[in-house]
């Protein structure tokens, strides 16, 4: 569904990815580990055409991609939830709900309802405050909301950057059980994620991002399983 | 998304509007009921780039200048073009509109200070260009401006009172806040507030945000090619001095005292920093003292303009 083949973006004169390559393919959860500065953000920032590599390419349904503007990328089929959540503050929670189902104005009568419906059940929290501006919510609901956002597009894939930052445990752990029913009703999904045990509990496959290149990548089972990560991600000796 | 309703108090505020000249004190009062007019139209055009999209902009009065100018251009016996009116106005408009895509487009990649600060060199370019172009061809009149501009006539009756103008700039007025509003609710609206709110999540939305900051440019600025015709028609002149940097933020402050934003409030915004230093006549040398104590006591009191955005601001997470 989507493939990154030897990709190279620079900011400037400054190598960030280096010859990076991936795939998720239909239906998969496939997260994205690394620390900070390792080139995760920049690897999404690169898909939603944010920046543009210098070298490689960016396949999404057998189409190349690369060198497409951010809003054209968005219209084929790819939601971002973003790192920080970036609502719209001074927007009720159905205004950015809206928004996010801003380029499906010519979409048949009462499926932008029915997604409001989904949307809802996912979050009756967001129901409750529908009526809110978007600023106004605790970091939980804002994480739920931007959640809530990216869906309203009907993505087929969906890209997550960090949605357990500066989230409680107990947060996170429903934040992901969200993002598995989602992928259950049919997203594919690529997860960026610091909280390595988290994301691999979910994922189907992973990939380690370390100084801009892939070290590693295989199944979430083997990954947990494999010392390097245990010993980098996971806090273990 | 949500349609507001036309708010019964706006249509008496409407009323009260149109029956005012009744009130006025004198012929020079109706002339300062005709300044706040043209300036909350003015103030409305620099509302939809800031208050709407959020773009800042510090050069609006280059946009009130071009459209002055090319009012003159087209009627006034400086090239011997005497276009009527409802002719001349739409031209105008449409040039006027034109200008803000031209000057919009360099600065599209910019935000925040960054493009306050290109767009405030834009402001005194287009002041430089009106001050300079006498030679080697004259066309803007240079320091000495142009004079004997025709003024506004329909169906062979040409306006010629204050109070004639007074309803001119009041019905141009209700148009823009008409327009204002609808263009608020309308998909170019949602689109300049998220933005105006977080461009990179905008993008993600599908917006293409290339296009709608030009339309923002573009309207805002044929609002200005509006209040630029009225007041080369209404002066029967231009000069400048009328487009100096100054005035530039003297309407930026109409949008901000009167609340980013919300419409009425920019209104009540222009009728104040119209109507104050009017009022301060009277203190003479202090005059200015007395505005700028006054906007600071606004701003103490009132940080988040007159009229409040209808909306609270967001908190900090």
């Amino acid at each position: 569904m989507l493939k990154l083949t030897d990709v190279d973006t620079h900011y400037g004169p400054l190598p960030v990815l280096k010859s990076v390559s991936l795939e998720v393919r239909v239906g998969e959860i496939v997260c994205l580990l690394g620390g900070n500065a390792s080139g995760k953000s920049t690897t999404m920032k690169t898909i939603l055409g944010v920046v543009r590599p210098t070298a490689g390419r960016v396949e999404f349904e057998g189409d190349r991609i690369d060198g497409l503007a951010t809003e054209v990328i968005a219209r084929r089929g790819i939601s971002l939830v973003p790192e920080a959540r970036r609502i719209f503050a001074r927007m009720t929670v159905w205004e950015n709900l809206s928004m996010g189902a801003f380029t499906r104005q010519k979409a048949p009568a009462g499926e932008v309802a029915q997604d409001f419906e989904r949307v809802w059940t996912l979050f009756p929290r967001l129901k409750e405050r529908q009526h809110q501006l978007g600023g106004t919510l605790s970091g939980g609901e804002q994480q739920m909301l931007a959640i809530g956002r990216a869906l309203m597009a009907r993505p087929r894939l969906l890209l997550m950057d960090e949605p357990s930052m500066g989230l409680a445990p107990v947060l996170v752990d429903q934040v992901f059980d969200i993002i598995r029913a989602i992928n259950g009703q049919g997203t594919t999904i690529l997860v960026v994620e610091q909280n390595a045990p988290v994301a691999l509990s979910i994922a189907t496959r992973g990939y380690v991002l370390q100084n801009g290149r892939i070290v590693i990548h295989d199944t979430a089972r083997i990954l947990l399983a494999t010392d390097y990560v245990r010993r980098a991600y996971l806090g273990e000796d | 998304m949500a349609q507001p309703g036309f708010p019964r108090w706006a249509a008496v505020l409407g009323l009260v509007a149109l029956v005012a000249p009744l009130a006025a004190p004198n012929d020079y009062w109706i002339g300062v009921m005709a300044r706040i007019c043209l300036y909350a139209t003015l103030a409305l055009g620099l509302n939809i780039v800031v208050g709407f999209a959020g773009l800042l902009d510090l050069g609006y009065v280059a946009f009130f200048g071009i459209g002055s100018y090319l009012y003159t251009f087209l009627a006034s016996a400086h090239f011997g073009l005497h276009l009527p009116f409802l002719v001349t106005l739409p031209i105008v408009i449409l040039l006027t509109a034109g200008s803000g895509i031209l000057i919009g487009a360099p600065t599209l990649r910019l935000a925040g200070d960054y493009l306050a600060i290109v767009t405030l060199g834009f402001g005194e370019i287009t002041y430089l260009l009106l001050i300079n172009l006498d030679r080697p061809v004259n066309i803007t009149g240079g320091p000495s401006g142009i004079v004997g501009i025709d003024p506004p006539a329909v169906a062979g009756f040409a306006l010629s009172t204050n109070t004639h103008y007074y309803y001119l700039f009041l019905a141009a007025l209700g148009l823009t806040l008409l327009a204002s509003a609808r263009l608020r609710h309308s998909r170019i609206g949602w689109a300049w507030q998220a933005i105006r709110e977080d461009e990179l999540a905008a993008r993600a939305m599908g917006i293409n945000t290339t296009v709608a900051k030009l339309q923002a440019f573009a309207i805002g600025a044929s609002f200005a090619g509006i209040g630029g015709s009225f007041l080369a028609s209404w002066q029967r002149s231009v000069f400048p001095e009328n487009f100096l940097f100054t005035e530039s933020i003297n309407i930026l402050a109409m949008v901000i005292v009167g609340g980013m934003g919300n419409l009425l409030g920019v209104v009540a915004g222009a009728a104040l920093l119209v109507s104050l230093p009017e009022v301060f006549r009277d203190l003479q040398r202090y005059r200015l003292l007395a505005f700028g104590l006054m906007l600071m006591v606004l701003m103490v009191f009132r940080p988040q303009g007159l009229l409040s955005f209808e909306r609270k601001e967001s908190s900090d997470d």
